[in-house]
């Protein structure tokens, strides 16, 4: 069967659904609005996930972690880059600068990281390579797919309800009077209150941010919920559309039709 | 002979049809279909899968329309289009499906994003003995305290004359604010 389709059409979550269930093995590629996404499976568990062209050599996931000093990630780029990621973790372990744990369990977050990424695509064409596997030169893990996909359940849901409460993100947020006092935030809620302004639409914010759709909206969502912040055009903005269609430019005459549309209305 | 529109939207089943019907001196234009789906179908027996479209003449030189959104989410595409163009929009909320209120805010804060036009809320089926307190939907719709919530009852023309006349005021307002045109 062609596993084939649109996200449209079929989840994220579902898709992982099914090759959980159908213990499948192969690689899903996901056309996405702006980078392609590979995640390899073996007998239905996660096994390996690139998106784009990110650098998701060993080296780099260790470092991202903090599991490798900036100068260690250089030299083993410098000295080492010939190698592949199995024969530099053995050569890490042997070494005593990680642990086959650490490397085990930094790949697992690094590669759901990606799962959870994807689970924001809600366009893309996606189709399943049966005979794909992942690249040799790289370290496989084996993730049951169950809890990621209750996880994608649930920030399935949330990504709608969210989406439906914040429809727009070329939107702007101002302060309500509500002061902002004793209010306790999170690092990530105060570099979003930092940049609150009618002049920075959400979708900016997001992106001085590095922050995900589902992230802004989540922030935003909160502190709109505790009457902090409202919604608001942006200062300067050009409407997307046309202004209202008065038939005629003079001010003077749209006022007059206004008050004839008032006497109108009034006598019916 | 001038044109003018209004948008009447809101959630499905909010009261949009009986909204326009009460002022409009045509009957409106409406598609009757059968319920496609088991949960709208246990909330109306019939529903218009089409724009509802009622119209005012005002004199032999102007005439206002109203158009009413489909009101099925499956019909959100139509949203924009119909919008193009008013003079300002109503916001619909059934005061009785406290459900909706949800749906109803995400249509306002999609209208809001299309165009920087003045509306009003209107809270219908507040003669009905379920019907959501009007403060209380304020703060259940997330409403501040500028914008307009006003009580409704759609099937009675005086009560839709008074919406549409607090739209129509809030017109003028902007425009002698000097922000409107």
């Amino acid at each position: 069967m062609a596993l084939r389709g649109n996200l449209r059409d079929f989840t994220v979550t579902q898709l992982l659904n099914l090759i959980n269930l159908a213990s499948k093995t192969g690689t899903l590629v996901v056309d996405g609005p702006s980078e392609q996404a590979q995640i390899a499976f073996r007998e239905g568990k996660l096994a390996y996930a690139r998106v784009g062209q990110e650098d998701n050599r060993l080296a780099t996931v260790l470092h991202k972690a903090n599991k490798l000093s900036v100068n260690q990630y250089r030299t083993i780029v410098e000295r080492a880059g010939h190698m592949s990621d199995k024969e530099l973790g053995l050569a890490l372990i042997n070494a005593g600068y990680v642990s086959q744990e650490d490397i085990l369990l930094n790949l697992q977050g690094y590669f759901t990281d990606i799962i959870r990424r994807l689970f924001t695509w809600v366009e893309g064409i996606f189709h399943f390579e049966a005979e794909m596997l992942p690249p040799d030169d790289r370290i496989n893990v084996r993730i049951d797919l169950e809890n990621l996909i209750i996880e994608g359940s649930r920030q399935l849901r949330e990504w709608e309800q969210l989406q439906d409460e914040i429809p727009s993100l070329d939107m702007a947020l101002k302060f309500t009077e509500r002061p902002l006092k004793n209010v306790n935030l999170s690092v990530e809620e105060w570099r979003v209150v930092s940049y609150i302004n009618p002049k920075n639409t959400i979708r900016q914010i997001a992106a001085t941010n590095k922050m995900n759709d589902l992230e802004i909206r989540r922030i935003v969502y909160g502190l709109l919920q505790a009457g902090l912040i409202e919604v608001t055009r942006p200062e300067g903005a050009k409407s997307p559309m046309p202004q209202r269609s008065f038939p005629t430019e003079n001010k003077e005459e749209q006022k007059s039709l206004v008050n004839k549309l008032i006497g109108r209305i009034r006598s019916l | 002979m001038q044109t003018v529109k209004m948008v009447v939207t809101g959630p499905f089943s909010a009261g949009k049809t009986e909204f326009i019907q009460s002022v409009s001196e045509i009957d409106v234009v409406s598609t009757e279909r059968k319920i496609s789906s088991r949960e709208e179908r246990n909330v109306k027996e019939s529903t218009t899968v089409a724009m509802d479209f009622g119209r005012i003449t005002v004199d032999e030189d102007l005439v206002l329309y109203l158009f009413g959104t489909p009101g099925q989410k499956r019909f959100d595409f139509m949203w924009e289009i119909l919008s193009e163009g008013m003079l300002g929009f109503i916001v619909l909320v059934d005061s009785t499906r406290p459900e909706t209120f949800r749906e109803a805010r995400s249509i306002l804060e999609t209208f809001r994003a299309y165009a920087p036009t003045p509306y009003v809320v209107a809270a219908n089926k507040q003669d009905k003995k379920d019907a959501w307190e009007i403060d209380d939907m304020r703060h259940a719709l997330r409403l501040d305290a500028k914008t307009k919530l006003l009580p409704c009852t759609a099937t009675d023309r005086a009560s839709v004359k008074s919406i549409l006349l607090e739209l129509l005021y809030s017109i003028l307002a902007e425009m002698e604010s000097g922000n409107g045109g």
